[in-house]
């Protein structure tokens, strides 16, 4: 999902930046309130942080015979709400653009839209969604984990396709193709991601149900349907 | 507890298939389309279609760092991974030593002498 440095328009760049500016300070915010009325919740930050750390560096082979990443940041927008894992996907993005080359300070904009905002949005969403259909923790995290995932991956093919449309066939020709190499190819690393969420929060309910309480989120329907 | 145990390692198993069968479903094909190196990046990818829909477009902005090589490049994914790994593993085994501790704790304190206990 990384759009490479330079890849983008400037009339383009600038607009993703403008766009992503705002949540991150919003994301700011509402994750220094949170720690400041439970520190308590450092730790599973802290865990959720390190969750998309250590995702966003797994290139993972798929069935179109090219690779790709989870994002990893559905998990925290599950624990701590979509508004803090902005910051969290800023600053992968960010290490992964002045280090390593991958992604870029001037596709920083979309890029953070795509996986810090996107993907943390849909997965709560579809949290809640499902949630409220009564299903299971296990099904509600894994579909939020999965769908953002891939919903972060489907914005990518978005914005490539808005500043490279088809000269022929417009937006939709481009956007289909690009879609084919992003989206197609993380249809089973997004299953992947839903499972891996699925398995920590498993174990933060065992291990961490005092802290997790706490959390808005997981208190409700969560509890019934985990066998 | 048992189901429990089961289904975290059924879908490790999944997570394992599905990691692996591309790289042997895909790699036994002999002809792979568009004749490209198999298993690169979709990034990768993406930029060489940007080449066909668009291929007048120059970047206008170059990394301000590259890796030197890809070995540099893996070195520093590997950090990154290392870096979040780590912290799933401390909390990971300071959560296991602290269920211990309290299962520890709920069984002397259920021994008859609980005299360590008055207060």
């Amino acid at each position: 999902m990384h759009i490479m440095e330079g890849f983008l328009p400037p009339a383009h760049a600038l607009g993703w930046t403008a766009i992503s500016v705002p949540f991150l300070a919003w994301g700011l915010r509402s994750m220094g309130r949170s720690l400041q009325a439970h520190p308590e919740r450092r730790m599973l930050l802290g865990v959720a942080a390190a969750f998309a750390f250590l995702l966003s560096a797994l290139k993972l082979p798929s069935v179109t015979g090219s690779c790709s990443h989870p994002t990893g940041v559905g998990l925290g927008a599950l624990l701590f709400g979509p508004a803090a894992m902005v910051p969290v996907g800023f600053v992968v993005l960010l290490f992964q653009a002045l280090l390593m080359a991958h992604g870029g300070i001037t596709t920083l904009g979309a890029n953070v839209f795509s996986m810090a905002i996107v993907g943390p949005f849909v997965s709560y969403g579809v949290f809640r969604a499902v949630g409220a259909l009564g299903l299971s923790r296990s099904s509600a995290v894994f579909l939020a984990a999965c769908l953002g995932d891939l919903a972060t991956y489907v914005t990518t093919s978005a914005q490539l396709a808005l500043a490279f449309p088809d000269p022929v066939g417009g937006f939709e020709t481009s956007f289909l193709k690009f879609a084919g190499i992003f989206a197609l190819t993380q249809v089973p690393i997004a299953i992947s991601e839903g499972l891996l969420t699925v398995l920590v929060v498993n174990a933060m309910a065992r291990f961490n149900a005092h802290e997790l309480r706490a959390l808005p989120v997981m208190s409700l329907r969560a509890r019934e349907g985990t066998s | 507890m048992m189901r429990m145990k089961a289904r975290t390692w059924m879908m490790w198993t999944v997570i394992v298939l599905l990691t692996v069968l591309p790289l042997w479903l895909i790699g036994a094909q002999p002809g792979t389309p568009g004749s490209r190196t198999l298993f690169g990046g979709s990034d990768d990818r993406a930029q060489q279609a940007i080449g066909v829909i668009a291929p007048g477009y120059r970047p206008w902005f170059s990394p301000v760092f590259t890796p030197a090589s890809d070995e540099i490049a893996s070195l520093l994914f590997a950090l990154q991974a290392a870096i979040g790994a780590g912290v799933i593993g401390y909390w990971l085994g300071l959560s296991v030593a602290r269920e211990r501790a309290q299962a520890h704790d709920a069984s002397t304190a259920a021994m008859p002498a609980r005299e360590h206990r008055a207060d």
